[in-house]
């Protein structure tokens, strides 16, 4: 296995704030990361730094050993790495095969051809096999904003993938989620980014998502990692038991529901 | 070869019954037919830039460039030739959108809108104090020729419609493959979510930047062609209220499809002939009326009721 990803004494404060405090961290190319920590403790402040949405105060970002610091969102993800997002960032008025046109023709170049139209018969065969992929094809010709939040999260994911990124972020890919449709989810999105041979860094509240999926976790608190290792290490760190599970933010579907009743 | 789809060859076919009808029509209406398409290229220029999410409130800027282009060329630099004034006109407007282009596409929504309706105020106040330029009387513009051919009076205004037909016939074909283009397609994604075109690797930003260009090359077009047509260009080319008619004209035929903004255009220019004919006062209250009952009775402009009636009969 070979470094896909590396952050060197990485920073990012806003004003007093301190988002990110000296994360070094190391990813292999095929390793599935789980990112977990309470509600401000600085994963999203981790994966907006490096997807270059948002620049460090500080420190390195290496993707397969050069650095993208400076470098713009869409040079990143030209180079291999993309996200998904919390909320589904989709185009609503349009209809799921559109919004899939859409990530074909950016996947063939930064510059998009005015010659040919849109709905060639090549994308729209390429787009039927990837709604069958990600198992919403059934939603084909419907307006993106009457998909139920599921099928929004998958599409948004299989977006991300259209580009064959060689990593991928995923921001709280459950969040949204009925309780009954997170597990199969999470196994279309497993599936396909075996499929395509992608290494995974998600965030994630929700434990039983991060104990199922995860080879590893990274557990994040007040900007920095506090425990780095596999689900069963990281979990029964008493720190993180105290910080981040006793928050409330990582507990299990059960005690959810349990207090929902 | 050049294969039409279903709108093309609609289009081209009202472009031969225009041509051929120009023959049957009196002259006041074929001159009206001249400046409505001519203006149609205008609003074409500002349906471009809506498909996207930007509304240009400064599109008399180009339109403005193309008109005094065509004046000026004959005036200071001696060409006759309508071609290559037009051509003036063109690459005139586009040499300035590639430089305003670059500011411009910094901004999005009442900024952009603000921002353009300022550019083209400018334009109008330099115009204004400038004597040579016939300040705000304007200036006529000089006979022109067409590849060495000089009709004389009703025969050139026939020239200038049967030619207007067939330039903005061609545009209007160039329009409709870029709407359904790849690019035209990722206009409107930029339009309902530009972060994710940005999180798909494309630069909105360069794609806003083509569109302008473009916009103000079409722009341009229309604005010489309404200048030959008419014979005469002033500073009211580029005051915010003809920008603002442009825009009154894209919201009257919607931005869903190529030929809206013609249809708009044609209908719009019949309503205000009428309008003025029957209350010359009160002219403007009219249009107003009908734009609110366009906005409030048909949102997506007139040409929904056609894409209505296609729903309906699927």
């Amino acid at each position: 296995m070979s470094t896909i990803l590396e952050t060197r004494g990485l920073n990012r404060s806003f004003g007093a704030v301190t988002a990110a405090r000296e994360l070094n961290v190391k990813i292999e190319s095929g390793e599935v990361v789980g990112v977990i920590g309470s509600n401000g403790a600085g994963k999203t402040t981790f994966i907006n730094m490096v997807t270059g949405y948002l620049p460090p105060s500080s420190g390195e970002i290496l993707f397969e050993g050069k650095s993208i610091v400076g470098k713009s969102t869409r040079e990143i993800i030209r180079n291999g790495m993309t996200r998904s997002f919390q909320v589904a960032q989709l185009f609503p008025e349009m209809t799921v095969l559109d919004n899939l046109l859409i990530a074909l023709v950016a996947a063939e170049g930064p510059r998009p051809s005015f010659l040919g139209g849109l709905r060639s018969r090549s994308r729209i065969a390429r787009a039927d096999e990837i709604l069958e992929e990600f198992a919403v094809q059934q939603y084909r010709n419907a307006i993106v904003s009457a998909v139920p939040q599921g099928a929004r999260k998958l599409i948004d994911i299989a977006m991300a993938l259209i580009g064959k990124p060689r990593m991928l972020l995923l921001d709280e890919p459950t969040s949204g989620v009925s309780v009954e449709e997170k597990f199969p989810l999470m196994d279309t999105v497993m599936l396909a980014v075996r499929r395509h041979k992608v290494t995974v860094l998600f965030v994630e509240h929700d434990m039983e998502i991060v104990e199922r999926y995860v080879s590893r976790v990274l557990a994040f608190y007040s900007g920095e990692i506090i425990s780095d290792g596999v689900p069963a290490k990281v979990f029964g760190d008493a720190k993180v038991q105290e910080l981040v599970i006793g928050h409330g933010h990582g507990r299990k579907t059960e005690d959810k529901e349990r207090s929902a009743a | 070869m050049l294969k039409l789809d279903k709108t093309e060859i609609w289009l081209v076919v009202s472009a031969l019954v225009l041509l051929a009808s120009a023959f049957l029509l009196p002259n006041w209406l074929t001159f009206i037919l001249t400046l409505a398409l001519a203006k149609a290229l205008v609003v074409q220029g500002v349906v471009i830039q809506m498909r996207a999410g930007l509304v240009s409130f400064g599109q008399g800027l180009f339109f403005c460039i193309g008109g005094y282009s065509v004046g000026m060329g004959g005036a200071f630099l001696n060409i006759h030739d309508a071609f290559v004034l037009v051509a003036l006109g063109v690459a005139a407007s586009v040499g300035v959108a590639a430089i305003l282009g670059l500011l411009m596409t910094r901004y999005r929504d009442i900024f952009f809108a603000m921002l353009s309706l300022a550019l083209s105020m400018i334009l109008y106040g330099l115009i204004v104090k400038n004597q040579a330029l016939g300040s705000t009387d304007g200036f006529n513009v000089h006979d022109v020729s067409f590849l060495g051919w000089m009709p004389a009076g009703e025969d050139q205004k026939l020239v200038i419609f049967v030619l207007t037909v067939i330039v903005a016939g061609g545009i209007a074909i160039a329009l409709n493959r870029y709407m359904k283009s790849g690019l035209g397609g990722v206009n409107e994604a930029i339009k309902e979510n530009e972060i994710r075109v940005e999180f798909l690797g494309l630069s909105p930003r360069w794609i806003l930047y083509a569109n302008y260009l473009f916009a103000a090359g079409i722009s341009a077009v229309g604005g010489a062609f309404t200048a030959l047509a008419t014979g005469h260009v002033d500073p009211e080319m580029a005051f915010w209220t003809t920008s603002g008619e442009f825009v009154f004209i894209a919201l009257l035929g919607g931005t869903s499809h190529v030929a809206a903004p013609f249809i708009a255009a044609v209908l719009f220019a019949l309503v205000r002939t009428y309008a003025l004919e029957l209350a010359p006062h009160s002219w403007q209250m009219i249009l107003g009326f009908v734009l609110l009952a366009i906005i409030v009775f048909l949102p997506k402009g007139l040409w929904s009721l056609v894409a209505g009636k296609r729903r309906a009969a699927a």
